[in-house]
């Protein structure tokens, strides 16, 4: 691949629910290496638009593509391609009959087929990263909300995916627990992953983001750098949704 | 209580155990088969497995037995067994028993864990998929597993109706538990309620243990959210 490719390019992209058109001729690039937050009032499209990347949601026109290659309709090639999009839920969705270490180590086993002893040192050492290691043998229900995402941010790693994608990562946590996991992501993104975050979190935005995406009424409004968003929004929608946000 | 010496009651029970055991296998593996089709993304497949479960669930066990028993072997002729076995015509008619409950339990195998399959949030088969997990791997490593696990109670009704269903295996001439019954009932009518008793207390013993050990497994296994 050259240096050109970017890593998520969406073109054209279309979808209703039924009658509500949730996505309207959404057109993205996103370059290797670059963190992207998404934001918007809630209902924009934004949480469709991030699982629209790997297909969770299909759509109903246009184009995806993850690093170079058009994301395939159903079937084995569609799994293949989901393999390397790491994806981290609102509800943390970890395995709740598999222990946090069987968590992280179950897609390189089965879908990877890389052999147990090296798998499980992998996992191991991306619980050390993500500060959750002495919890390997717990249930996700006996793990707070902040070591539950952690586990499964951990667990996306596993499969070193080239783009993560955060679906409102912190929007279920307690507020003690989101800074653990916004530590991590900061992490992430310091260190070069392709990072696709929907999220409230406008510090984590300020910090860590490269470029700063406003979705409302399933378009995108606004595309620009934090910095420029946040001082000098320049569509009436932004500025009404910063007003409510940031005024308290 | 010399009628446990004039009979073998125990001989009885133990094919109606066998029958029990050998269909019940029969229909978890069957009835797994028929939800994960039910479930499945193959259209022809789902209606297949929809219209199964309908009709065959909703059909008398009685009329299964007999279809199995009449129809399968006296006119089409599949019989399950080597015809010049010395013991054909009992084996073809146990043979035929097995494979008529197991076509009728799996049905409400099949919807007992399809109930279970709702229980599990759909944010589970989702995080599968994302991390590249097909269809087939996503329901056997992530599903089924806490499907199970949630419907052992109902699974153990199911079990429960099926050791007693296997009475009806009577009408067919397989000598389990109800034909002895019968034949006892017939040639000790002065002391029927012994009869009664005697053949209602042994199945109490099979099922009261299903359902308590079964019970206690689920509490063991549930799965914690």
């Amino acid at each position: 691949m050259s240096e050109s490719t970017p890593m998520v390019r969406m073109a054209g992209v279309d979808k209703h629910f039924g009658e509500l058109h949730v996505l309207r001729d959404i057109n993205l690039e996103i370059p290797s290496g670059q963190v992207v937050v998404v934001l918007g009032p809630s209902g924009s499209g934004k949480s469709t638009l991030c699982r629209t990347i790997n297909r969770l949601e299909p759509i109903d026109s246009g184009v995806i593509e993850i690093d170079g290659k058009v994301l395939p309709a159903e079937g084995k090639e569609l799994a293949r391609l989901r393999a390397d999009v790491g994806m981290v839920f609102q509800s943390f969705n970890l395995f709740a009959h598999k222990t946090i270490l069987e968590n992280v180590t179950l897609a390189p086993l089965k879908v990877r087929r890389t052999a147990r002893a090296e798998a499980e040192k992998d996992g191991l050492a991306l619980l050390e990263r993500v500060g959750i290691a002495n919890q390997r043998d717990k249930y996700p229900a006996q793990l707070s909300g902040g070591q539950q995402q952690r586990a499964a941010i951990a667990r996306a790693l596993a499969m070193k995916p080239k783009v993560m994608l955060f679906d409102e990562p912190t929007s279920a946590l307690d507020p003690e627990m989101v800074q653990e996991v916004l530590d991590v992501m900061t992490g992430l993104a310091k260190e070069g992953m392709t990072m696709l975050v929907v999220t409230h979190e406008m510090g984590f935005a300020r910090r860590a983001a490269a470029r700063v995406i406003f979705m409302s009424d399933g378009e995108i409004v606004e595309d620009s750098t934090p910095d420029t968003f946040f001082t000098a929004p320049k569509s009436d929608r932004a500025k009404d949704f910063l007003g409510k946000i940031l005024t308290h | 209580m010399d009628l446990f010496s004039k009979y073998d009651i125990f001989g009885a029970f133990w094919v109606t155990i066998q029958l029990t055991l050998l269909s019940a296998v029969g229909a978890l593996i069957w009835g797994t088969v028929l939800v994960a089709m039910r479930v499945g993304p193959v259209p022809v497949m789902r209606w297949f497995a929809t219209a199964y479960i309908n009709i065959v669930r909703n059909t008398p066990l009685t009329i299964i037995i007999l279809f199995a028993s009449l129809g399968l072997s006296s006119t089409l002729g599949i019989t399950l067994v080597d015809p010049d076995s010395t013991t054909s015509i009992a084996d073809s008619s146990f043979r035929l028993a097995v494979l008529g409950f197991i076509a009728y339990t799996a049905t409400f195998v099949a919807e007992a864990i399809r109930s279970g399959i709702n229980t599990v949030p759909v944010g589970q088969a989702e995080a599968a998929r994302a991390l590249g997990m097909g269809f087939t791997r996503v329901l056997g490593t992530i599903v089924l597993p806490q499907a199970f696990r949630a419907v052992i109670a109902p699974l153990a009704s199911v079990l429960i109706a099926l050791t007693k269903n296997t009475t009806v295996a009577a009408i067919i001439g397989v000598a389990e538990a109800a034909l002895l019954m019968s034949e006892m009932v017939e040639n000790e009518s002065d002391r029927l309620l012994l009869v009664f008793v005697l053949f209602a207390l042994g199945f109490v013993i099979l099922t009261l243990p299903t359902g308590l050990l079964l019970g206690r497994l689920a509490k063991k296994v549930e799965v914690r959210r």
